[in-house]
């Protein structure tokens, strides 16, 4: 009998299979049902006729406000759509797709809304850079009703429940977002661990949540800021910290910030042998030294090929050659570019990681560790 | 005996061919870089309207007691599938939309609203029939494994049929469609096991189960008393999209001018040639921009099979710069009524019934295929304005007539 119901539950959904439905597995069974009238459609794609957030075949969410921060950053205000699942951790990251001039890019950035707030809307916080593109739209171009596509919030760099004891969140720039999102799920859950935030930023004005974060200081038992206006202090170097945070090396250490930053810390930590208390967020490529030596890649359906060196992505490679690549992040966090590796072998030029003939791989941070082929 | 040589028939040297290449990459260069938001705003209406379109036709079914309501849900619901298989599936399909990068109107990831799975598709159109295209022994839609459509193809009896293949053709079009996917000619030649044609046909099989009840269980059900004329509605609404589809479908290739290739002009061409054999081996036909868009713009076949992979909303504005090429390099441009172009290929479709002994016509120069030995020993003449394929074909039919 409990074998039927099983076979039964699972008939109802099969046309559903692929669809995210966090609020349980009966709409599910539901959007299932419908899809036998609706195939090979989904009834999600009738519906978002009516409102383009009725859908789960791709999450999205409709952008409710740009709340200006400094002069070069934003929070934007999100409601997600239908499928999106409300209990990710305060430090994880959501990737954003955005439609400028007909097409869809894809970035991701720290979530700086917590889950424990009453409202459904989510938020990020973007910094533009002169480079980033997509980040300089969402700061100064984007409109409230503009729908955009969402990608699960993900990500490692977050804080455990209960949060560890005492903590040190060291931070600069626009790597303040995810420690953010950490300080107001704390105060939401009214959480009150021994932490010392060393923030940097050129001057005050340009110190995102500076109002804020004094706030805190203020009221959040347990939290001391020392805040560094780079142009004025100057840079802040990790020697310092004995003299700022006397108790450093006891400290769970929550890092984010440029690369160089990341870097130093990693060594520092390292040196004093205290690699398992520091944690990471890593949004910049940095292309480690141990780099794939080249090679020719071939893509196999387009029946293109290309020579390439250690430094040159596959990604960038077959747009080179003029193929139609799925791409999204380019910074290997968000899946869009992974396509399968038929012969030879990659290397992740972050990690210096290998792949091998099977693999599914990551385009955007791979490059040819000798002659490989890729299925495109 | 079909064309071997393209540069010979077509009357251009290696440096017109050369030249025509380039004009033609910069049609598609300046396509590439102009799509844009118009261009996803195109789509994004048409699925808009496609889906409203099916929606309101399933509506109006409900109350298909009523003779208005029949009527008009029918014509909704064959329009809808009319646009989703020419306009929306078969185009999202060859990768006209990926630039977009949008997951939910992409190749990889559209399914069509027919029994044919999008998968296969690919594979017998995109691939096959697209590379090879009018290639007489590689291209498998000339003449689907089913019928004669060029007396390239050496007559056998049962061949004596093909009028009543046609006809079964166009009102089954999209079991058709969906059978061709296991490419029974290669089967026939030894070169596709049982096994893969078994899993196939179980892929297939799986798609029709989903399109089948959806048709003819699901909307018959909940329209509860009146299912019967539910069900008859949603069949002719099959019905209509299969005969326009089969329609429009046999307008591209089978016209007369529509020209056949041997596999050894294949064996030995050139990006340039494959182009040439691209434009001489499709047919346009005339349309308004209703009928246009009806027909997936395949009324300009011949733009499509230049550049399959470039949105269909642009081969309008393409079809004028390929006509001045045309005019340029005196290469003809194969178009005419729709009508006319039907009337063409069904008379060939008739004829080629017969064995050869009973046809005036042999294939060096006959209606549906000509090859190069028609116009004897031709030579290129170089310089400006061409003397060239097109005045050659004129000349021949007035000194016919």
């Amino acid at each position: 009998m409990a074998g039927l119901v099983k076979t039964v539950t699972r008939w109802t959904k099969a046309p559903a299979r692929d669809v995210e439905a966090p609020t349980g597995g009966w709409v599910n069974m539901v959007r299932g049902l419908a899809a036998r009238a609706t195939t090979p459609l989904l009834p999600d794609d009738y519906l978002s006729l009516l409102n383009p957030l009725w859908s789960a075949r791709e999450l999205r969410g409709e952008i409710i406000e740009v709340r200006s921060e400094t002069e070069d950053s934003a929070t934007v205000i999100i409601r997600p759509g239908w499928g999106f699942a409300r209990d990710y951790r305060p430090g994880q990251y959501v990737g954003i797709g955005l439609r400028v001039h007909g097409r869809w890019h894809w970035r991701s950035y720290s979530l700086t809304s917590v889950p424990e707030q009453a409202d459904d809307e989510i938020s990020i916080t973007v910094k533009a850079t002169p480079e980033g593109f997509l980040s300089t739209h969402l700061v100064d171009g984007v409109q409230p009703g503009t729908i955009i596509r969402l990608a699960a919030p993900q990500g490692d760099f977050t804080l455990p429940d209960p949060p560890p004891d005492p903590l040190l969140f060291i931070t600069a720039g626009s790597g303040i977002t995810p420690i953010m999102a950490m300080l107001r799920s704390l105060r939401a859950r009214d959480q009150h661990p021994d932490i010392v935030h060393v923030h940097s930023a050129p001057s005050a004005d340009s110190v995102i949540f500076h109002d804020e974060l004094r706030e805190l200081e203020q009221q959040q038992r347990g939290y001391r800021l020392h805040l560094q206006l780079t142009q004025r202090d100057g840079k802040i170097e990790l020697d310092d910290l004995d003299r700022i945070v006397g108790d450093w090396r006891n400290r769970s250490a929550w890092v984010c910030g440029p690369t160089a930053m990341l870097d130093a810390a990693e060594t520092h930590w390292d040196t004093h042998d205290l690699a398992d208390q520091l944690h990471m967020e890593r949004f910049a490529i940095a292309a480690t030294d141990k780099g794939g030596e080249g090679g020719t890649v071939r893509f196999a359906i387009s029946d293109e090929s290309a020579e390439i060196d250690g430094a040159t992505t596959i990604l960038q490679a077959g747009e080179d050659a003029g193929i139609q690549m799925p791409f999204g992040c380019r910074m290997g966090i968000c899946q869009t570019c992974v396509l399968p590796l038929e012969e030879g072998h990659v290397r992740d030029i972050r990690s210096g990681q290998e792949h091998g003939a099977g693999d599914r791989i990551q385009t955007c941070v791979s490059t040819a560790s000798g002659d490989c082929t890729i299925k495109i | 005996m079909a064309i071997t040589d393209i540069k010979v028939y077509a009357h251009l040297t290696d440096e017109d061919v050369e030249a025509l290449t380039a004009e033609l990459d910069q049609i598609r260069a300046d396509i590439e870089e102009s799509r844009g938001e118009r261009d996803a705003r195109y789509i994004r209406r048409t699925i808009q309207l496609q889906r409203a379109l099916a929606a309101g036709g399933r509506i109006a079914l409900f109350a298909s007691s009523s003779r208005i309501a029949r009527v008009a849900g029918t014509a909704m619901l064959a329009s809808a599938k009319i646009i989703e298989n020419m306009e929306l599936g078969h185009n999202i399909t060859h990768g006209q939309w990926d630039w977009m990068n949008d997951p939910e109107v992409h190749s990889t990831e559209w399914e069509w609203d027919t029994t044919s799975p999008s998968v296969q598709w690919k594979k017998s159109h995109n691939f096959i029939h697209h590379k090879y295209t009018n290639v007489v022994g590689l291209d498998d839609d000339i003449g689907y494994g089913i019928m004669r459509l060029t007396r390239d193809q050496k007559w056998e009896r049962w061949m004596i049929g093909n009028p009543i293949y046609n006809l079964m053709l166009g009102t089954l079009f999209e079991w058709g469609v969906a059978l061709h996917g296991v490419e029974v000619t290669k089967y026939r030649r030894g070169e596709k096991s049982i096994g893969e044609v078994r899993r196939d046909l179980k892929v297939i099989g799986r798609k029709i189960g989903k399109q089948v009840g959806k048709d003819y269980i699901v909307f018959p059900a909940l329209t509860g008393t009146n299912w019967k004329h539910t069900l008859k509605c949603n069949a002719v609404a099959n019905l209509i999209r299969n005969y326009w589809a089969y329609m429009v479908i046999f307008c591209g290739h089978f016209p007369d001018g529509a020209e056949k290739f041997t596999v050894e002009e294949f064996e030995n061409e050139t990006r340039g040639e494959w182009y040439l054999r691209q434009m001489l081996g499709s047919a346009n036909f005339h349309a308004g921009p209703i009928m246009a868009f009806m027909s997936g713009n395949l009324c300009y076949q011949i733009e499509h099979h230049l550049f399959p992979d470039l949105p269909s909303n642009r081969y309008a504005e393409m079809s004028v710069r390929i006509r001045e090429l045309c005019e340029k390099y005196d290469l003809p441009y194969t178009t005419g009524p729709l009508l006319r172009q039907y009337w063409q290929s069904f008379w060939t479709i008739l004829k080629l019934a017969l064995p050869d002994k009973y046809l005036t016509a042999d294939s060096d120069d006959a209606p549906e295929t000509h090859s190069e030995r028609r116009f004897g020993r031709v030579k290129p003449t170089p310089g400006t304005p061409k003397r060239g394929l097109r005045t050659a074909i004129r000349e021949r039919a007035r000194t016919a007539a």
